[in-house]
């Protein structure tokens, strides 16, 4: 396995995730697929730690900070979707238009 | 050898799972379907030498995030009317795919400095590069203060009035 095999699949989830976050109308659909789309970016940080700099592991330090993050933004995310729906009673992302005029 | 083979087992699966994130039409689905991707994710840290990682994928990914999304799921009723597309799926597919051919092509196109093999624990040295001095021990504790507020912020959010 050399470096390039581990970016194109990167490559590959990220279009997914991309596809998936701009095309679908559930909220929490789109909230998964971002996800699908912070763990492409870890696979590509991981790889290049792997097979560039081996002994100096910045990337698995990198990687750990994006999993936080994208832990606290799943957290953060769900509940503002969760409070919209309070109010709204949907989470359909074409329908939440309050902030449109 | 056998790395290669999981390699590849590994990359077919979550690149299949992460199709039938977005394409199926059942969200439950999808959402056990991430699991699984999550889950290949880990497997593909593996074989990177990242067990931490991999690890850690597993309790945060696997474990917390997963319950959430379900959570979720559960709690707002929209999983009634299906996994639905927008408006906007021919030209998401078009800017996605366009998007893989600008990458992909990049990549091959360009001379890669490969450096020597890695050691096979890599789980001791990342502890010594993250506490030790010069290390990243004041990033970290940030980044705990934002997943603190996070955790604060959300209770909020959707406390009862």
């Amino acid at each position: 396995m050399t470096l390039i095999h581990y970016l194109i699949l990167a490559a590959v989830l990220f279009a997914i995730g991309l596809y998936g976050a701009v095309s679908k109308r559930n909220a929490v659909v789109i909230l998964m697929c971002i996800e699908v789309m912070l763990n492409a970016v870890c696979i590509t940080i991981v790889a290049f730690s792997r097979y560039v700099t081996p002994l100096l592991l910045t990337g698995h330090v990198f990687a750990i900070f994006i999993i936080i993050i994208a832990a606290a933004e799943a957290t953060v995310g769900l509940a503002i979707i969760i409070s919209i729906y309070r109010t709204n009673k949907t989470v359909d992302a074409t329908k939440i238009d309050l902030l449109k005029w | 050898m056998g790395l290669e083979i999981a390699f590849w087992i590994f990359a077919s699966v979550s690149v299949v799972s992460a199709m039938a994130v977005v394409f199926l039409s059942n969200v439950i689905r999808s959402a056990l379907f991430l699991i699984l991707c999550f889950l290949s994710v880990a497997g593909i840290f593996i074989t990177l030498n990242a067990e931490f990682l991999a690890a850690a994928q597993v309790l945060i990914y696997v474990g917390a995030v997963s319950v959430l999304i379900l959570l979720a799921i559960t709690l707002t009723k929209e999983i009634q009317h299906g996994n639905l597309f927008n408006k906007l799926r021919i030209p998401a597919l078009l800017a996605a795919s366009g998007f893989l051919g600008v990458v992909i092509y990049s990549l091959i196109n360009t001379d890669w400095v490969i450096s020597g093999t890695p050691p096979e624990q890599t789980t001791v040295k990342l502890a010594d590069t993250l506490f030790n001095n010069g290390g990243y021990i004041l990033v970290l504790e940030i980044a705990i203060l934002v997943l603190l507020v996070a955790i604060i912020g959300s209770i909020i959010l959707v406390r009862e009035k």
